[in-house]
This record gives structure tokens, C-alpha cells and sequence, in this order.
């Protein structure tokens, strides 16, 4: 059905204006019509994202008194190891995480603007990994992560400096419902 | 004939687009023995809402291979070739004329007729006339660049392509679909979330590219043709740099799902993935090679990112780039003779060209942030990204470097061109 009604539509355009080559006799040049076919998209796609409906988490994940409500995890340059201070946030997660095991966690990488977008996406997933990799050594459960990477596409600070830089390579560690 | 209809309902379609804010384009340099030549107003070309033989002339001008003669101050105008007053064209060392004429039919539609002529020979080497609508002027426009181009140069002209590229402006993204001249700019996609690395199916009816707007990148093929999209890689972790196998029904796509960012074919379709690298370090940017053979890609396996080739098969991998300690993006021509790539010099990411055969490496540009290179379908253009003024915009340079344009939308962010292919009708 969905074909014929694309047939229908092709045809009563082809009947309302459509260009079609003229007979053109005269000697010394070719006749054609214009039609190199140039594709253009029929309309406009838009995506609407789902909000985040992060209202019913415990309490411990958001008191700033709590090591649970620290997210992320900061890098050097071309950098993919989780420094040892990070250690003890990871632990507490890693046990909340053991303790919960309804709970799931996606860990966003995160880089700085510099070099290929798609290389820093590879960059920012190796550092995501490899906070999943020290939360499963740590006790949390593999269908309870998700490690992904955002690459340089969603910097927290945009400005050319080296503070802003530090800033945007990171590894956030979301809970459902958070993103 | 269902190329042609889908021809027809494209150019319709194409016709009704609304305006938007249009990619400027400015050039700087010029190419070397560039080739003399004038382009005559039409004659009747007034009747037309925009002037035909001004596009032409642009078109030509911005490939940086001709010599734009002033044309201006022809009286009477040519339209046939006895008209031509050849003596005056050989004295301003023109090699070649385009002359035409514009006629209204009787339906309302026109009639667009040109010459190219050879000025030392006074003869004619090319002629073709159009039927078109008020609509079609750029669209013809580009069709008579694209003749004059091949029958002057001996390569296939571009002007008549189309480019793909995103738009951020605030927090929205836009992958936009615009003429090869930035004109007629078309928003395919339209998300709050990023959008990057869209590539062109073969046959310019699909783009692929990576979309954010699940939290985490996707890889999607869009109809251009129907407006459809569809998920072609969603699986546990990234799926991103999507790239198109020659025939169309393949991509070689970069997933984590088994840890670490690997290689992976996957019909367009998304059925049946399955692995083609096996390296505990990144791989990345897959890039099909027009010998249809192999798989140019990016990888950390030697310490530091360099560019490699395999078999499409998978298997060994060679390396191909030495020099520096970050050489990334590739793209082969289509004649499978250069390789160009973006290498950190310093803190500099700079376009560079490699002759695949002598080795020979060449810098294309003295940027400070270039990425994501494309190559024009003749191989003879490479548009990339950029900054200016501390924002995304769009560049294109000639293979030897000579001749720069620089593209801008105004008070846009403009990154990740893709330059579409040719059309075969």
C-alpha cells in the first residue's frame, strides 16, 4: 500500500509540473533537459529527546556530602587511565552498585576539542571503559554498566584554554533515570 | 526510467525548498596555466529570475583552473556562432567562448541554449540546450559549468554535486544538504543533540552518520529520497564513523560492544556484523579504498595514532604513515593515487596530501584546525573543516594546494563536511 500511494505521489507530481526533454532538431547542440538528479530530502527530521526523570533516586546518590553525588573523573591529554585519587569514588559506586543491583550506571567519556572528532569518540570510550573495567573489578555487575563515549561533541566549557580543556576530559558516571 | 521519475520528483521537490542562510564563499590563490575564458551574457536571459550566465561564470571562477575574461561590454550579444566577433576574442588571448540564448515557451517554461566555443579554431566544441522552469536556472546553471569544465580540462566537473555538512547554532544541530556552491541549503535532520560523520551512500540517495540524541552515539542511514531513517548500529556502548563499501551495501562501521573501539562491516541494512579488526588498541575512521580491496583506517596499535590499510577481509594491517606522532582522517581519491589525512604539527592539525605511490607528503594548508577532509568526486577539491574567529566554518582547496575557498554561514557553527558524489543519468 505504502508503495502504491509512492507511485501515486511520484505520478501526480510528474502530471503537475514536471520537465520533460523537448525535441530540439536544430543542428550543433544536444537536447536535454536539466535533470542531473540532484536528491533532496522531502522534508525536515526531527528528534526529540526524552527527558531525564531522575526524581526517584535515594537520596545518597545527591547529598554533596555523599561520595556518591561526585560523578566524574578527570584526565591529561591523550590520557585514558583512572588516576589513583579517583579510586575511592570508584569504590564507593562500585559497592553501591553491588549493593543495588536494580541500579544501572551509563559512564559517558568525555575529550577536549583537539584532533579528529571520531578519534576522540575511540578516546573518550577508552576511557570510559576503563572505569567500567575498575567498577566490575570492584564488585559492580556487567548488565549493570553501559561504558559509551560522547568524544568532543559535548563539551562542559567551551573555551580554548587549558582549564577549559581539563574540564571537558572527563568521564561522567550517570544512574538511570539520570540521562 | 526510475531514475528518471525519481530525477523529476527530486527536482520538484528541490524547487519547493525554503531559503536559508546560505554558506558565503570566498577564494584566495589561483591555480597554475589557468585557461582564458569568457563568458557572454545569454542573450534573452533577462526573462529569468536570475541571471544564467552569472552562475556559470561563478562556477568556473571557483574551481580556480580558468582565467575569467570581462564579458560585460558585448554589444550585440552572440548567440549563434557567426555572430562572434572571434577577431577581438583571439586579441584578448581567449582560449574559449561560451556564448547562449534564453527562449520562453509557450508552456511557460524556457529554453536555455549555450556554445562553447574554441577561440584560436573559431569553431564549436560543445552545445547542448535545456527545457526548463524558472526554478531549474541554477540547477542548468551548473549542468553547462559541468560541460565546459570536461570539455576544457579533460576532468568531470563538480559544480553540478551536492554537499552534506552540520550546523550547530545554540544548542540545535542540523545536517544540512546544500549545492556544491553552498546555494539551496536543505536541513535533513534537526536534533538537540549532536549530529557528526555523515557519509554519502555511492549513489548519493542515503547519508549515513552517528546521532546523539539516545545519550550516546548511534549510527542511522537517511533516505534522502523518502525522508526515512532507519538504525543501523545501536549496540552496547558506541557505534560511530560510519563508511561506505563501493557497491552501497556495506558499511564498515566502529563499535565497542566487545571492548575497545574496533572495526566492524555491517550491511546497510544493519544485519550481520561482524569483526574485521582485532587489536587491543583504538581503530578507527574506516575508509574503503576505491580498488575496492581494501580499508584504509586509524589506529594506536604503534603507540601513537597513525594511519593503516588491510584487506576489506580484515587481516594484517600495513602502516602507511611515519612522519609525526598523529596522523588521522583518512581519505583516498578516487583514483586511488593520493592519500590525504590531518597530521599534528606542534599543536597545529594541518591537511596533508600523500602520493600513495612515490610516498611524497605535501601539506595543503597552513591551518591551525583542520579536520574531517573529503574529496570532490574528481579528486580534484578537498573541502574540510575549519575555524575562523574561533568558530567552525567550512574550506575547500585545490589537490595541489593552490587554490583556497573558505565557507561560512553567518553566525552559525558550521563542521563535518562530506562532499557528495557524482550523478550518473
Amino acid at each position: 500500500m505504502k508503495k502504491l500511494l509512492a507511485v501515486a505521489a511520484v505520478l501526480a507530481l510528474l502530471a503537475g509540473c514536471a520537465s520533460t526533454p523537448k525535441e530540439e532538431s536544430k543542428a550543433a547542440v544536444e537536447d536535454r533537459s536539466p535533470t542531473t538528479a540532484v536528491p533532496s530530502q522531502p522534508g525536515v527530521t526531527t528528534v526529540v529527546p526524552v527527558a531525564p526523570t531522575g526524581d526517584q533516586l535515594p537520596n545518597a546518590l545527591k547529598d554533596p556530602n555523599n561520595i556518591l553525588s561526585k560523578r566524574s573523573l578527570y584526565y591529561d591529554y591523550d590520557k585514558y587511565d583512572v588516576k589513583d585519587e579517583y579510586k575511592p569514588l570508584l569504590q564507593a559506586h562500585a559497592r553501591f552498585l553491588a549493593q543495588n543491583p536494580k541500579f544501572k550506571m551509563l559512564i559517558q567519556g568525555n575529550c577536549d576539542e583537539r584532533g579528529s572528532r571520531e578519534y576522540n569518540i575511540a578516546l573518550g570510550q577508552k576511557r570510559a571503559d576503563g572505569v567500567k573495567k575498575m567498577l566490575l573489578l570492584m564488585g559492580a555487575q556487567e548488565s549493570q554498566l553501559e561504558s559509551v563515549s560522547l568524544g568532543e561533541e559535548k563539551p562542559r566549557c567551551t573555551e580554548a584554554t587549558e582549564a577549559c580543556y581539563g574540564e571537558n576530559r572527563r568521564s561522567d558516571m550517570l544512574y538511570g533515570g539520570e540521562y | 526510467m526510475r531514475f528518471a521519475i525519481r530525477s523529476v520528483l527530486l527536482l520538484l521537490l528541490l524547487a519547493c525548498a525554503t531559503a536559508q542562510a546560505q554558506l558565503s564563499i570566498e577564494i584566495t590563490g589561483g591555480g597554475a596555466n589557468q585557461i582564458p575564458v569568457g563568458v557572454l551574457r545569454f542573450v534573452g536571459e533577462e526573462a529569468l529570475p536570475q541571471s544564467i550566465s552569472d552562475i556559470v561564470e561563478a562556477d568556473l571562477q571557483r574551481s580556480g583552473r580558468f582565467r575569467m575574461l570581462f564579458a560585460g561590454n558585448v554589444t550585440p550579444l552572440p548567440s549563434e556562432v557567426p555572430q562572434v566577433d572571434f577577431g577581438t576574442w583571439k586579441s584578448r588571448n581567449a582560449d574559449a567562448l561560451v556564448i547562449g540564448s534564453i527562449v520562453r515557451l509557450a508552456d511557460g517554461r524556457f529554453e536555455a541554449r549555450f556554445r562553447l566555443l574554441d577561440v584560436p579554431k573559431q569553431t564549436q566544441i560543445g552545445g547542448v540546450a535545456f527545457t526548463l522552469t524558472a526554478q531549474q536556472v541554477r540547477t542548468t546553471a551548473h549542468r553547462i559549468a559541468d560541460i565546459v569544465y570536461e570539455k576544457l580540462t579533460g576532468d568531470r566537473g563538480v559544480f553540478s554535486t551536492r554537499i552534506a555538512y552540520v550546523v550547530k547554532q545554540g544548542s540545535r544541530f542540523e545536517l544540512q544538504i546544500a549545492d556544491a556552491d553552498g546555494a539551496g541549503p536543505q536541513t535533513a535532520l534537526a536534533s538537540r543533540e549532536p549530529i557528526m560523520s555523515p557519509a554519502w551512500s555511492p549513489d548519493g540517495t542515503r547519508l549515513a552518520y552517528v546521532s546523539f540524541e539516545n545519550k550516546k552515539p548511534v549510527v542511522y542511514v537517511h533516505s534522502l529520497v523518502s525522508g526515512q531513517r532507519q538504525v543501523v548500529a545501536n549496540f552496547k556502548g558506541s557505534n560511530s564513523a560510519p563508511a561506505w563499501s563501493g557497491d552501497g551495501k556495506q558499511l564498515a562501521v566502529v563499535l565497542s560492544k566487545d571492548g575497545g573501539s574496533q572495526i566492524y562491516l555491517i550491511g546497510a541494512d544493519g544485519s550481520n556484523p561482524r569483526r574485521i579488526t582485532n587489536s587491543g588498541a583504538i581503530d578507527t575512521e574506516p575508509f574503503f579504498a576505491p580498488d575496492g580491496q581494501s580499508i584504509y583506517f586509524t589506529s594506536d596499535r604503534g603507540g601513537s595514532p597513525q594511519i593503516y590499510r588491510m584487506s576489506q577481509s580484515g587481516g594484517e594491517a600495513a602502516r602507511v604513515t611515519f612522519d609525526g606522532s598523529y596522523n588521522v582522517s583518512p581519505r583516498v581519491s578516487g583514483d586511488g593515487k593520493t592519500l590525504i589525512y590531518i597530521s599534528r604539527d606542534g599543536g597545529r592539525f594541518q591537511l596533508k596530501a600523500l602520493d600513495l605511490a612515490s610516498k611524497q607528503g605535501q601539506a595543503l594548508t597552513d591551518g591551525q584546525h583542520d579536520e574531517s577532509p573529503s574529496f570532490a568526486p574528481n579528486g580534484k577539491m578537498i573541502l574540510y573543516a575549519t575555524q575562523t574567529n574561533n568558530r567552525g566554518s567550512l574550506a575547500a582547496v585545490s589537490s595541489d594546494g593552490r587554490v583556497k575557498q573558505r565557507l561560512s554561514v553567518q553566525a552559525a557553527d558550521v563542521r563535518e563536511p562530506a562532499w557528495g558524489p557524482f550523478f550518473n543519468n
